[in-house]
């Protein structure tokens, strides 16, 4: 069983992979990536990392792939294709076997990644363990990982916030 | 229990194919796309041999890569929007002044 889902997923991740790279239109890149983070997280569960695994559902495909998808789409120069409506629904039942395969699938990595944790406390890749990790040796990587951030979000707002004459273009 | 040499394949394979996109596509976003897949390749081997040693420091590892990722994310993308706003192009080979 495990094999299986390693099989599904590790295919799930090679594909989105490929269409990342292959697909013309940027936004079917960007859900192809989606795609590929999904994967990777399911993947994480398996290795017996939940933590990790939600986080990489948070960080990645919450909020990368938003800004992904937000900035192609304020671009706006991307061809629309139009699919036919029978397409559409085909697309729709494809999407929830998916769906189920994924929920299914990652219900049962959660459960083996339990079963597979080393014995001793507190449990291997729980927010607990790494928490404990995170605040007491990595504790200085951690902090300097949120001055980094605030740092990133004051130069996102300085870059593209407002609009203003570009610098070193003489006024005239 | 899957080996850890699998998941590097895997990961290696992952890689590969973000580092082929990077060389392929001309489109700057996507080639940020296949840099993200890049980094997700890396973390998984990290995963994978944090499990392989039994040790923690390769998730929290992981972890501080998510938050710097998180970080360029942010920044690149408003990089190219800033680009877009003055030359009007995502295409890498286009954009190559430092200044205008």
């Amino acid at each position: 069983m495990e094999w299986v889902l390693f099989a599904l997923f590790s295919l799930a991740a090679l594909g989105g992979g490929v269409g990342v790279v292959l697909s013309r239109n940027a936004v079917h890149s960007a859900l192809f990536l989606l795609l590929n983070f999904a994967s990777m997280a399911m993947l994480y569960l398996l290795l017996g990392a939940q933590f990790l695994a939600m986080a990489q559902i948070l960080v990645y495909a919450g909020a990368i792939v938003v800004l992904f998808i937000f900035v192609v789409m304020l671009i706006g120069n991307e061809r629309v294709d139009d699919v036919v409506a029978r397409e559409r629904t085909m697309l729709r039942i494809v999407a929830l076997i998916l769906a189920l395969l994924f929920l299914g699938g990652g219900t049962y990595a959660l459960v083996m990644g339990r079963q597979a944790s080393p014995a001793g406390a507190p449990e291997y890749g729980s927010i607990q363990a790494v928490g404990h990790l995170l605040y007491t040796r990595f504790l200085l990587p951690f902090e300097l990982a949120s001055v980094l951030l605030l740092a990133a979000m004051i130069g996102a707002i300085v870059l593209a916030g407002r609009t203003r004459p570009p610098l070193g273009r003489p006024k005239e | 229990m899957i080996p850890t040499s699998y998941y590097l394949i895997l990961a290696g394979i992952i890689f590969t194919i973000g580092a082929l996109g990077v060389l392929v596509r001309r489109n700057a976003l996507i080639i940020f796309m296949c840099i993200e897949m890049m980094m997700n390749a890396v973390n998984l081997t990290f995963v994978a041999l944090s499990r392989q040693w039994g040790s923690l420091d390769g998730q929290v590892f992981v972890f501080l890569i998510m938050a710097v990722a998180a970080a360029e994310v942010a920044i690149g993308l408003a990089i190219v929007m800033g680009i877009i706003r003055h030359r009007d192009t995502t295409n890498v080979d286009r954009i190559h002044l430092l200044r205008w």
